[in-house]
């Protein structure tokens, strides 16, 4: 019986897809529940309000900024993660002497946990030590050394910061993404563009990114991702401060879940980073389908 | 002796582009190196280069020092964190591998059409985030009083080390010739067998990535480590050192330097080590 491939094929994937219904689905659908609930903390369940919270939740001015600084930081890290990543892969793809120690450089952002990465930044966005404002003060003179920029202080900076260090860490991942598609690329399209006498920023621009597009989607779907849904590095660099003006959903959900204790409208609010997600999802497994026809 | 010296002039558009990327972010580690042997009197310094040892000489290291180092290792929880997140990590990757190579497999040979939709399917799981189910989980865990456990993490995390196990897997898996288990089959093994005495063996180098990269989301895990696990000697790397090493307004930078850099280093080694046969993997799941 185990031979036949219709028994053999559902037995093997089971347990997989049960552990996930159970980890995922079950806590998922129960993040519903209870995001109509007015469960408080510790609890499993609370009265039916309906979609009270949601309503609540929209209408404090901290979660619409917590909203809107979720799409300011998602979309302003990715934007600057695709420029980055297309340039650099376009040159790491080549060989030449060094490139395992560069690149190694290039992935240290991805390979540390983000939250220890995350307190480096701490680091060098100091008030007193910041080795940004020393080299802008001391070394260049263009900042004034006596009143330098308080970098996580100032809700605009800090928002500034929070953008770039999700750009850090996320953009050696999309250099790997963008990697495996340019690895993918017969060579025949190389030889062919250079006969056509395509070389240099032109190849790169007819040629190599066009070719290159569906599994730059991918890579850019699953930054939105990774950055909607970050947690960390808000919750280590501003803890959400000065005067929550870099809240997202993640750190603004934990504030109003865990540390007020509204077990329900912190879930409400998680809940609205899902509508984004979702449509991710779906253009996801669009531009998935695509790469494979292709 | 000119060879080499030709290529780097021929490839210097090249090093233009890449090693200036390569510093930019590579930078706040070379700034965790040498904040973490610094003295005191040099690093609480704004006058001094931020940059070197200061006072500057040639024998560097002679105006820097291990004892922050020291400290970490011998007066704080850290060792303990590093043990406690090996653990959950060897474990979870264990619990992944039982759960994702069967279905890896299925996908990739025995499933048809309808197991490109599922091994996608599978994926999409990765799409919902710890961050939408931290809430619910949290009383769950405490209901069944696993609170402050490492047993948390390891009934948690596997909900999204399975997911991307078995999308790597699947790729693997289809990059292996159809013969050697036609043959394996003709030669009268089972599928079963063929599977664990052929499959899995040329796989090796498949499987040894998603373990490496499987134990790496572990280790980068932030969110359920932070919210199951109060109790300072049960934390993991990534909660215990931003939570801990903090005491208050008093940061010791140079231990938190070191405690940073260290485990990043050596994931970065393991991760550039592997990161072809992962791109391999990768597109082989995808996009095959």
């Amino acid at each position: 019986m185990l031979e036949n491939r219709r028994v053999l094929a559902p037995l093997l994937i089971a347990p997989a897809v049960i552990f996930i219904l159970l980890v995922v689905g079950v806590p998922f659908g129960w993040a519903i529940y209870l995001s109509m609930t007015d469960a408080i903390g510790g609890s499993l369940s609370g009265n039916f309000v309906g979609l009270d919270n949601f309503t609540n939740a929209w209408s404090d001015a901290n979660f619409q900024k917590a909203l809107r600084n979720t799409l300011i930081i998602t979309f302003a890290s990715q934007a600057i993660v695709l420029v980055g990543a297309a340039v650099i892969s376009h040159y790491l793809i080549r060989d030449f002497r060094g490139k395992w120690f560069l690149r190694l450089l290039i992935i240290l952002p991805w390979a540390a946990p983000v939250a220890l990465g995350t307190l480096g930044w701490l680091w060098i966005f100091d008030s007193l030590f910041s080795v940004i404002n020393w080299t802008l003060g001391h070394g260049l003179g263009i900042v004034d050394s006596t009143d330098p920029p308080q970098w996580l202080g100032r809700p605009n900076l800090a928002l500034l910061s929070v953008i770039m260090v999700q750009a850090w860490r996320v953009l050696p991942f999309a250099v790997i993404i963008f990697l495996a598609g340019l690895a993918s690329i017969p060579t025949e399209v190389d030889d062919a563009s250079k006969i056509d006498g395509a070389t240099g920023v032109k190849k790169l621009l007819y040629v190599t990114l066009p070719l290159q597009l569906p599994i730059a989607l991918v890579a850019l779907l699953f930054g939105i991702v990774f950055t909607a849904a970050d947690f960390a590095v808000v919750y280590v660099l501003t803890q959400g401060g000065p005067f929550n003006s870099t809240q997202m959903l993640t750190t603004w959900s934990f504030q109003i879940g865990i540390n007020s204790g509204s077990l329900g409208e912190g879930a409400a609010i998680s809940l609205y980073l899902f509508p984004l997600l979702a449509v991710v999802s779906v253009a996801m497994l669009f531009f998935a389908k695509r790469a494979q026809v292709s | 002796m000119n060879q080499p010296l030709q290529g780097v002039r021929r490839k210097l558009p090249t090093y233009l582009v890449v090693v200036p990327f390569a510093v930019v972010l590579a930078f706040p580690f070379y700034w965790m190196l040498v904040t973490m042997f610094k003295e005191d009197l040099d690093l609480y310094n704004a006058e001094n280069v931020p940059y070197v040892f200061n006072p500057l000489q040639w024998r560097f290291w002679e105006s820097a020092t291990t004892k922050h180092v020291e400290f970490l290792f011998e007066d704080t929880q850290y060792p303990n964190w590093i043990v406690n997140t090996a653990i959950v990590g060897i474990v979870v990757v264990a619990i992944t591998l039982l759960f994702a190579l069967p279905a890896g497999y299925a996908l990739a040979r025995l499933s048809g059409s309808w197991g490109q939709t599922a091994g996608i399917g599978i994926f999409l799981v990765y799409l919902i985030p710890p961050t939408l189910l931290f809430l619910p989980l949290s009383p769950v865990i405490a209901r069944l009083g696993l609170q402050n456990s490492l047993l948390a993490l390891i009934l948690v995390y596997p909900s999204f080390t399975i997911p991307f196990a078995t999308w790597l897997l699947m790729g693997f898996f289809k990059t292996i010739p159809q013969e050697l288990e036609d043959a394996a089959l003709v030669d009268g093994c089972s599928r079963i067998q063929a599977l664990l005495r052929i499959v899995f063996p040329v796989s090796l180098p498949g499987i040894l990535t998603v373990v490496i990269f499987a134990f790496s989301l572990c280790v980068n895990e932030f969110i359920y480590a932070f919210t199951f696990i109060s109790s300072t000697e049960n934390r993991t790397i990534s909660s215990g050192v931003p939570n801990e090493l903090i005491r208050g307004d008093v940061f010791f930078w140079q231990s938190l330097m070191a405690a940073t850099l260290i485990p990043s280093i050596v994931l970065a080694l393991l991760y550039n080590s592997f990161l072809d046969r992962f791109i391999k993997g990768f597109t082989g799941g995808a996009f095959r």
